[in-house]
């Protein structure tokens, strides 16, 4: 059985036929050709998977492509606009907030998450909104400073 | 002079190298287009998906692959019968000798016997990754189930099962280690013996990224290019022309961004070798990506020691004796760099940052029906300072003294050049008691206990745990290297190539996967010969384009490769100054160099800057007699000596009695790698470390049933740390350059792992002991530490 689907990612909208069981983070990665999203795991506790959908952060390894049709999708590498860093791109940067930056995309996906809910989080608050995406690298003290700084910032979240 | 030659305010206030610039990895990683090894797309590319074994040990009988042969989309099904005279064992390549050394061979896919859950079957390759893993379910197998062994003391007994028939037992190697004076007489004469029974628990390095493949074999010219998850891509060239038989120089091997390593990806594995076998079967390119769950049955895990110690000591806490038997599991085969781990890497070190006059160790290598052991950050040394660490604070418990006061009793005076240890190395530099106090300067270590004895009093349990560290990195003296059995050499290499423009391209053997050394190279190269550090891209992880390397492990790419670069800028710097005292018409010995600029001595405006000279050279309009063309140079670079950097850490937790659990109040790191090139590279390195430390100390743990099923299979049941678990880590550093490298710099990759499982276990314990807990064993979770507390309660009411 075959199913056709039309997504939405970073903008432009990418209709395929698909197989029912084709994950969403597939659909990105192969059909889409969108390659920054990342499959950290397979039960759904990494989160280097995170996008958007329609706004709102998800773990793309945990959905559907079928569930996605006719959503909206912004991945990591629509986050950038006119060759210009998102905030949170730039304050991971500035601040050292990643290493080997496999976690990065979701991570900062799921931190843009938590600063549509909360613009000015705790340090608390960030390490809490970051519990479902794991970081090998870094002991995560820089990312939520990279995330306090973006809050601060008053960039474009 | 004109004010406009004046070299600018910045450019002569501020020094590059310590400067803590921003990353230039950054851009491509925060924006998604970095390209790790699943990202890659090839023409005509197919997928393989490989069968593993469910059994820890088995006999396969039969294996039919009809069924999956002819699934949809599956161009091959293979299996050892099909990979025989095609790819041969895959080595282990550290040879530790005078050990009885006993290799099992280690097929990329088993043959009669399956050793360990994840000991790889069969491989099917098809258009689809879904395809593949479909065809898998379709491959039959019918094995005979055998006892497994898993617990390395165990198996060392006459009666374990046998994890290879080969052999009489399922000893790998039996090393020891003897220093200083008389072991005998050492405790027959102690005051004070304290002895303990430590497991150094297994634990699995989850790298973010799993491991992954992509084989591109041409048959019309016989050449071979392999993008790898890797950490020493030359190492994989190597290993991977022995096995395929694929000629080294028509294999190229890629380590495109590799998402964290962490020493699970030293290794060679069966994946990539059976990724070049189906290659070269179908002509295609093929992919191979583990899953998660693939990578924590069959990528390496690290630690896996049972220790048996015993501390002789006098009554005021002098060390006068240590004396261990190590049975350390090395799983079903023994992997790349394995043998030398518990040996060379841990044995050496027993002694750590303290004068211990007799010390013998006896290190068992055994199977066990599990996933093969490895280096995992820290590879040995963690083994070593935890064993050390713990035994000191239950020494001070024992005599009642502060386990400061007997670190500061035990520890090796300061040293700037050389230290002979009794293990048999030669420690470069150290001031341990310098970073000790600083730490405990930190914390304000004697309000601490007055603060924890008043807390104490209102029922709260609040642990002060020190531990301090020295540990062998910046691997090391190919010399060395071959006298303890590695095969291969441990130096670096480096080119530096400027451009008629004045861009210089550094190609460098080492291969960093997140350490940032793509920033820290280049500062090396501008601040030696002042160019800008945005004028020198650094090229790696490619064995076509870069010179050799050995690899990114033990802390050693700053250290080593680090040294190849400043040497080969060295050279750069004499060649510019031979021709600018031509083009100056002065003398060589007359010309000076400041910032960048070589000008005549006595006549600073007289000057050639080094992109006038990269012109000049790269022309060679006018070169002195002799002098070739081009301003490039390459550095072969053999360190005489590791490396040694060492430090304090104290962690300051707090136990909650009704639950077990541990919070972590603070963290103070201070370690000492020599002079730092970027601090904040050095700040997030030492974070990371840490946290992994942390993780062992109190979460994770690698854990099978008595039949070899892994019950921590998937990040479901494996606790590696999260953000909402820790707190912020205080890092505080001390510099001691490394009397014998071009740079002094040491390494910092692994120092805080090696230093902050001994810390945290400690502090838990100090934590515990009004309760009466003692000797409990990682990780220190709140069910293990709950029940601990019961017993004891329990024990009180008896």
């Amino acid at each position: 059985m075959q199913l056709s689907v039309s997504i939405r990612i970073n903008g432009r909208d990418y209709k395929q036929t698909i197989e029912p069981r084709l994950l969403l983070v597939d659909f990105i990665r192969h059909a889409a050709g969108l390659t920054g999203t990342k499959i950290g795991c397979d039960t759904s506790q990494c989160g280097a998977c995170t996008v958007l959908l329609d706004g709102v952060a998800v773990k793309s390894c945990t959905c559907l492509a079928a569930q996605a049709d006719g959503a909206a999708i912004t991945t990591i590498e629509g986050l950038a606009t006119d060759g210009r860093l998102h905030a949170l791109q730039e304050a991971f940067w500035t601040k050292h907030g990643l290493q080997c930056g496999f976690c990065t995309p979701g991570m900062i996906l799921a931190s843009h998450d938590l600063l549509r809910r909360n613009p000015t989080p705790t340090p608390d608050d960030i390490r809490h909104a970051l519990e479902g995406n794991m970081c090998r690298c870094t002991g995560y003290q820089n990312i939520v400073r990279s995330v306090q700084e973006a809050a601060q910032s008053g960039g474009r979240p | 002079m004109t004010t406009a030659m004046k070299p600018s305010a910045s450019a002569t206030s501020s020094r590059v190298f310590g400067s803590g610039i921003r990353r230039r990895e950054d851009p491509r990683l925060v924006t998604g287009t970095a390209r790790y090894t699943d990202d890659i797309t090839l023409p005509g590319m197919v997928h393989a998906a490989i069968l593993r074994s469910p059994h820890a040990h088995a006999k396969i009988r039969k294996i039919d692959t009809a069924r999956a042969q002819s699934a949809p989309g599956v161009v091959g099904v293979y299996t050892a019968r099909d990979i025989e005279g095609h790819l041969k064992p895959i080595p282990c390549l550290w040879l530790v000798p005078n050990t009885d050394l006993k290799i099992g061979t280690y097929s990329a896919l088993a043959t009669e016997y399956v050793r360990y859950v994840g000991d790889a079957v069969a491989v099917a390759v098809a258009e689809t990754p879904y395809q593949a893993y479909d065809a898998l379910d379709l491959i039959d197998v019918d094995y005979e189930v055998l006892p497994a062994v898993i617990d390395p003391q165990k198996s060392a007994q006459s009666d374990a099962p046998r994890v290879h028939g080969e052999f009489p037992s399922n000893q790998a190697f039996h090393w020891t280690v003897t220093g200083g004076s008389d072991i005998e007489a050492a405790f027959k004469s102690a005051e004070v013996v304290v002895k303990d029974r430590i497991i150094q628990q297994r634990l699995i390095p989850t790298a973010m990224e799993t491991r992954s493949a992509v084989a591109q074999f041409v048959p019309a010219t016989g050449e071979l290019t392999l993008w790898n998850t890797t950490q020493n891509p030359h190492i994989v060239r190597f290993a991977c022309s022995v096995v395929t038989g694929i000629p080294e120089d028509r294999l190229r091997v890629i380590a495109p961004e590799v998402g964290g390593g962490f020493g699970s990806k030293i290794a060679q594995y069966p994946g990539e070798f059976l990724a070049v076998f189906c290659s070269k079967k179908l002509g295609r390119p093929v992919k191979w990506t583990e899953s998660r769950s693939e990578n924590y049955q069959a990528t390496t895990h690290g630690r896996d020691h049972v220790q048996e110690v015993e501390l002789a000591a006098t009554r005021d806490g002098r060390i006068t004796g240590l004396r261990c038997k190590v049975w350390a599991g090395m799983g079903a085969y023994l992997s790349t760099a394995a043998p030398g781990i518990p040996t060379i890497l841990h044995g050496l070190m027993l002694s750590g940052p303290y004068r211990i006059p007799a010390v013998h160790e006896d290190v068992y290598g055994v199977y066990t029906n599990t996933t093969p052991v490895e280096a995992y950050r820290g590879a040995g040394r963690p083994e070593a300072t935890y064993m050390l660490e713990r035994l000191i604070d239950k020494l001070a418990r024992e005599l009642k003294l502060d386990p400061v006061d007997v670190r500061r009793k035990n520890l090796i005076p300061p040293f700037n050049d050389g230290f002979d240890v009794v293990t048999g190395l030669k420690y470069d530099s150290g001031n341990y008691e310098g970073a000790l106090a600083k730490a405990l300067d930190q914390v304000n270590y004697k309000a601490l206990r007055a603060e924890q004895a008043r807390l104490r009093e209102q029922g709260t349990y609040l642990g002060i745990g020190v531990s301090t560290y020295v540990e062998i990195c910046g691997l090391g003296p190919s010399q060395v290297a071959g006298a303890v059995g590695f095969q291969g050499g441990l130096w670096e290499s480096a080119i530096v190539r400027f451009h008629p423009t004045g861009k210089v391209n550094v190609f460098i053997g080492a291969s960093p996967h997140g350490q940032g050394e793509e920033t820290t190279f280049a500062q090396i190269v501008a601040d030696e010969v002042g160019v800008a550090v945005d004028d020198v891209k650094v090229v790696h992880g490619d064995t076509d384009v870069t010179p050799m390397g050995w690899g990114t492990y033990g802390s050693r790419t700053t250290a080593v490769g680090g040294a190849a670069l400043a040497v080969a800028t060295r050279k750069i710097k004499e060649k510019a100054k031979a021709l600018a005292a031509h083009l100056l018409e002065a003398a060589p010995e007359d010309i000076e160099y400041a910032s960048g600029r070589f000008s005549v001595k006595g006549s600073p405006d007289h000057f050639k800057t080094i992109q006038d000279i990269a012109l000049l050279a790269n022309v060679a309009w006018n070169l002195p007699a002799g002098m070739e063309a081009g301003l490039e140079a390459t550095t072969f670079y053999d360190p005489p000596n590791f490396s040694f950097p060492f430090g304090a850490h104290i962690a300051v937790v707090e136990v909650e009695a009704e639950t077990g659990r541990t919070v972590l109040k603070r963290y103070v790191a201070v370690d000492d790698c020599g002079p730092q090139i970027n601090p904040i590279i050095v700040e997030g390195q030492v974070h990371g470390g840490v946290v992994q430390g942390i993780g062992q100390a109190l979460w994770e743990e690698c854990v099978y049933d008595e039949n070899g099923q892994l019950l921590t299979g998937s990040l479901t049941d494996y606790a590696i740390p999260r953000a909402d678990v820790l707190p912020d880590i205080e890092v505080l550093s001390t510099v001691t350059p490394s009397p014998h490298h071009p740079l002094g710099v040491k390494g910092i990759g692994e120092a805080g792992t090696i230093a902050s499982t001994a810390a945290v276990y400690n502090a838990v314990i100090d934590a515990l002991a009004p309760l009466g807990v003692t000797g409990l064993q990682m990780p220190l979770t709140p069910e293990r530490v709950w029940r601990a507390i019961q017993e004891q309660k329990k024990g009180a009411r008896r």
